[in-house]
């Protein structure tokens, strides 16, 4: 029996590709959905050995895993263990009464809906195929169905969007109640029909959108959400009514935790080894058809590198890290620097020395990440 | 050869007006290269010369005419190089003023023509390029039989392209310049009018004996330096080297002195043999100034080893460059360096660069200042920073300029030379179309790109020369650069207090424009002293996360942040700001835009 307690399944299939989407998808080919999930049950078979007795969480991601083909997704879920907290992403438009009862039978207890944004000229630019309303009757439509801990994915720092645009997503979201929200800057990234097409208008509105980050943070948590990470909200005190409504599953990515990934694109971390499968559809089925492992790059994560990345992960979360855990991987003059700098605090209590980030050294994160990090011999 | 059958002589002439390609024509017609042999301009010896069109090194080389033995002396043409020109102008006893007969008389040609007339040499009067549909040979003669007092019927019209009245300038030498008066029989000494290092001779002096003779393997002495060796080999430049049995009274030829030290041999020196030695040396030596200094500094710090051996190496043949190494707080260890002049200084970067593949950093090039302090102590100082902040008096070195232009440009240098503290000396015609003007300016504010602006303010018709004339007071300030609080000495810099406001706001503005946003706001100042007289603040980043950092994302966002980390290292850290290399290129290098 495995030691491994954290899932994540990749669906790569959607509709259509968002114009800023970086991710592993593939637009429509519902052919390939049944033996798309007969080899990703393959890949589970073979790698079933890892993974403990009381798996924690399960994640389905993609793509659009609820655009998924529904018997598949049905087979799918029936045959992965039980869990915790099991999340599916799910874009609103695809949201039925008939898929919500598919993903209760399944044992989904978790959604997160790719929302984005509530103001239809801001979806447009996204390439976004649901509509403002089509959120809110996705959320109805879950809770109906049963479902309590719904998340939105909210981005923000979209070209042509102003302050108040801002504002007015996030009172819309915030209306909806859900138990979490994820909120990312938009990322351009270099070279794509995006950037080419937006790239121009997104460095003249930089200087004005660079407040919007303490917009987001500053009314999420004065309408009682609580910034757990870097990028993540969840409900707290009084309003969760004393649940934990942090995503399990991404947790145990930041506390640097092993975890097993199935799919084309998908990553695992196991055993000092990080895996990841190559992001050819055509090349996973055809290995796994013939029960072979799907094609993969491998990199080593020595005791070293672990710590490094406990540290970084560590340090975006809102709950201090232990020094002792971490201590190879800090420069200790940098650390002196950011003290005095007032972005990184160190306190002494019963557990031990911690180091956590200060509220204005959460927002330099990166920046001060970097710093903190020792520099590697090279 | 009877001192009577010699004929010493040098070429003097603006760049481009033909000095080199008559040289080549000269030693083809007497002989001394065939035209297979020929290599054009054949004289210039260095890649670096060819490609600049100007000489450098001088040289010299021995050629026969009618049974007179003839020694042509090249000259480097410069501004930055009036020593070397006036050391190899007393080798000879008569000059060629060259001049194109399509662009008259020009600023070189001025200078280099009253150094010959001051030094007592005979003029022979050329016109060149006359193979030119534009060249106008009367007018160009008109102009130098003006300038010479003689009758334009005098000047040669010659073309060195094509090769017509060469034979006649070569008549011209034997018949009018005059045979050297030595005393063949007077304790030997020669004039070392030029040297050069040779890696496996050692150095290498170019001399003209003027009393006495020299034997091979004769121990000798540099009188004024006393620097001793023994004369390895004696020879002449037919062109190549061709050793000769002795050199005597009125000869010109060269010494291998098996020294390894180009600057214990001294242009402008005199030899004379340790068996019997000259009473008196020539006179006219003079130890060689730098003028214009500039701190060089490896843009890696790693290559420092590089630079030194580098500096070194350039130094053997060049004993006018000096250097002496300088830390600075924000750019690390280097040199500060001394130079002729701005052409010096070009030609040294160009070859540290180039010949030594170094990247370099150099700041903006400055003037020597004298400065008395308070306590009534003079000091010089090279370097800004190091300018002492209670001050007396600060005295800033003069030069007189000429320029000659077009009379339609008149206004606009005019205009120029006031702009940088000029004062007006005077102004005459050379022709109807061309003037001479004359300004006394400070030498900082040629250094400061002047020639370029006088270049581009009259079209390129502009030439200029200046004569170094002495210190004078000056109502000049320090303006220090503050980053975070904290002076960058490197940045400082000596500038006349009119300006000082504006010069200031113009660095911090660029340096705001170059620091990259920090974890805190970074200010930057121009300061006087310990008042402020500019500022600009970086404001500092209000954010700064990696956005997503799931399973996938782990790695990869890892890697970014070591290599941020690792970026920072080559950061130079000033105040606690993280300043990289190119914002100091961008403020220091003077003419960042327009390199290679």
């Amino acid at each position: 029996m495995g030691h491994v307690r954290h899932l994540y399944v990749h669906l790569p299939f959607c509709a259509h590709r968002c114009g800023y989407c970086d991710f592993v998808t593939v637009v429509g080919r519902h052919a390939e959905h049944a033996r798309y999930v007969d080899a990703l049950l393959a890949e589970l078979e073979l790698e079933r050995g890892v993974l403990a007795d009381d798996v924690e969480t399960v994640f389905l991601g993609g793509g659009t895993p609820t655009f998924t083909e529904p018997r598949e997704l049905e087979r799918l879920l029936a045959a992965l263990p039980a869990a915790a907290e099991i999340t599916v992403e799910a874009n609103p438009e695809t949201v039925t009464p008939d898929l919500a009862t598919l993903l209760r039978a399944g044992g989904v207890n978790r959604v997160s809906l790719g929302a984005q944004s509530f103001q239809p000229r801001l979806l447009e630019t996204l390439e976004r195929q649901a509509s403002p309303g089509d959120v809110r009757r996705a959320v109805q439509v879950l809770s109906a169905a049963g479902f309590d801990n719904l998340s939105l994915d909210l981005v923000y720092g979209i070209p042509g969007q102003s302050a108040d645009d801002l504002d007015a997503d996030l009172a819309q979201a915030l209306a909806l109640e859900p138990e979490h929200l994820s909120c990312y800057e938009l990322e351009a990234k270099p070279g794509t029909r995006f950037t080419h097409a937006h790239g121009e208008e997104l460095a003249r509105q930089a200087e004005a959108m660079e407040g919007y980050f303490e917009t987001v943070v500053e009314t999420l948590t004065s309408a009682g959400y609580r910034w757990y990470e870097t990028a993540n909200f969840c409900l707290a005190g009084a309003r969760a009514a004393g649940r934990d409504l942090r995503s399990r599953h991404n947790l145990g990515y930041w506390q640097g935790r092993d975890y097993l990934g199935l799919g084309v694109g998908a990553v695992s971390t196991v055993g000092g080894a990080r895996r990841r499968n190559l992001p050819s559809l055509g090349r996973y089925l055809a290995a796994l058809a013939v029960g072979d492992a799907p094609p993969r790059e491998v990199e080593a994560i020595d005791s070293a590198t672990h710590v490094r990345e406990l540290l970084l992960l560590g340090l975006r979360l809102d709950q201090p890290v232990a020094l002792a855990e971490v201590e190879n991987a800090v420069d200790r003059e940098a650390l002196a620097r950011m003290r005095d700098l007032g972005l990184v605090a160190l306190e002494r209590n019963l557990r031990g020395d911690e180091l956590r980030l200060t509220r204005r050294g959460r927002f330099l994160g990166g920046a001060v990440t970097a710093e903190l990090l020792a520099g590697t011999p090279s | 050869m009877q001192q009577d059958r010699i004929r010493n002589f040098a070429i003097i002439a603006h760049i481009d007006h033909g000095k080199s390609t008559l040289a080549d024509r000269i030693l083809e017609l007497t002989g001394a290269v065939s035209e297979r042999e020929m290599r054009e301009q054949l004289l210039d010896t260095m890649e670096l010369e060819r490609e600049r069109g100007i000489t450098i090194k001088a040289q010299a080389v021995r050629v026969e005419w009618r049974g007179h033995q003839l020694n042509l002396i090249d000259t480097p043409g410069h501004v930055d190089f009036t020593y070397e020109v006036s050391r190899s102008l007393q080798a000879c006893e008569g000059a060629l003023l060259v001049v194109d007969a399509a662009q008259g008389i020009e600023a070189q040609t001025l200078a280099n023509a009253y150094l010959a007339i001051d030094g007592g040499l005979e003029i022979v009067p050329a016109a060149n390029k006359i193979d030119l549909p534009q060249a106008d040979p009367d007018g160009a003669a008109a102009e130098l039989g003006d300038l010479l007092g003689e009758s334009s019927e005098r000047v040669l019209r010659i073309s060195a392209k094509t090769g017509v009245g060469v034979p006649e300038v070569l008549d011209a030498i034997v018949e009018r310049i005059p045979a050297p008066t030595g005393e063949p029989e007077a304790p030997a000494r020669a004039l070392v009018f030029d040297s050069s290092y040779d890696q496996y001779r050692g150095v290498v002096a170019f001399v003209r004996v003027v009393d006495g003779s020299f034997s091979p393997r004769e121990p000798l002495r540099a009188m004024a330096q006393g620097t001793e060796f023994d004369a390895e080999e004696l020879g002449v430049m037919s062109p190549a080297r061709t050793p000769v049995g002795s050199l005597s009274a009125g000869e010109v030829g060269y010494v291998i002195t098996g020294l390894k030290d180009v600057s214990r041999l001294r242009v402008g020196d005199t030899l004379t043999s340790r068996r019997r030695a000259a009473a008196a040396p020539l006179p006219g030596y003079q130890d060689v100034k730098p003028m214009v200094f500039a701190g060089i500094f490896p843009t890696d710090s790693d290559d420092y080893p590089e630079l030194r051996d580098a500096l070194e190496r350039l130094k053997l043949n060049d004993g006018s460059l000096s250097y002496e190494p300088e830390t600075s707080q924000a750019l690390g260890f280097g040199f500060r360096c001394g130079f002729l002049g701005l052409l010096h200084m070009e030609i040294v970067r160009e070859r540290l660069e180039r010949e030594f593949d170094l990247d370099l950093l150099i700041t903006a090039p400055n003037v020597a200042y004298r400065a008395t302090t308070r306590t009534g102590e003079e000091v010089e100082v090279h370097n800004p920073a190091e300018m002492p902040r209670e001050l007396e008096g600060v005295e800033e070195p003069y030069v007189k300029a000429s320029v000659i232009v077009p009379k339609d440009y008149v206004g606009a240098v005019m205009e120029l030379a006031n702009e940088r503290r000029g004062s007006f000396d005077h102004m005459e015609y050379l022709s109807e179309g061309r003037v001479l003007l004359s300004y006394e300016l400070p030498l900082g504010e040629i250094v400061m790109d002047f020639y370029d602006q006088l270049k581009s303010r009259t079209r390129g018709y502009a030439s200029f020369d200046y004569d170094l004339a002495g210190f004078k007071p000056g109502a000049l300030s320090r303006v220090d650069i503050l980053v975070g609080g904290e002076q960058v000495d490197a940045l400082s810099l000596i500038i006349h207090r009119d300006a000082a406001y504006d010069r200031g706001r113009q660095l911090v503005e660029r340096l705001r424009e170059e620091i990259p946003r920090q974890m805190i706001d970074v200010p930057i100042q121009a300061a006087i002293g310990s008042r402020v007289i500019a500022r600009e603040t970086v404001k500092a980043r209000r954010k700064d996360v990696l956005a997503k950092c799931y399973g996938g994302d782990i790695s990869r966002k890892r890697k970014l942040l070591e290599k941020q980390k690792k970026g920072k290292k080559r950061m130079k850290q000033v105040g606690g700001v993280e300043v990289p290399q190119e914002a100091f290129l961008a403020v220091l290098n003077l003419d960042s835009d327009k390199k290679r």
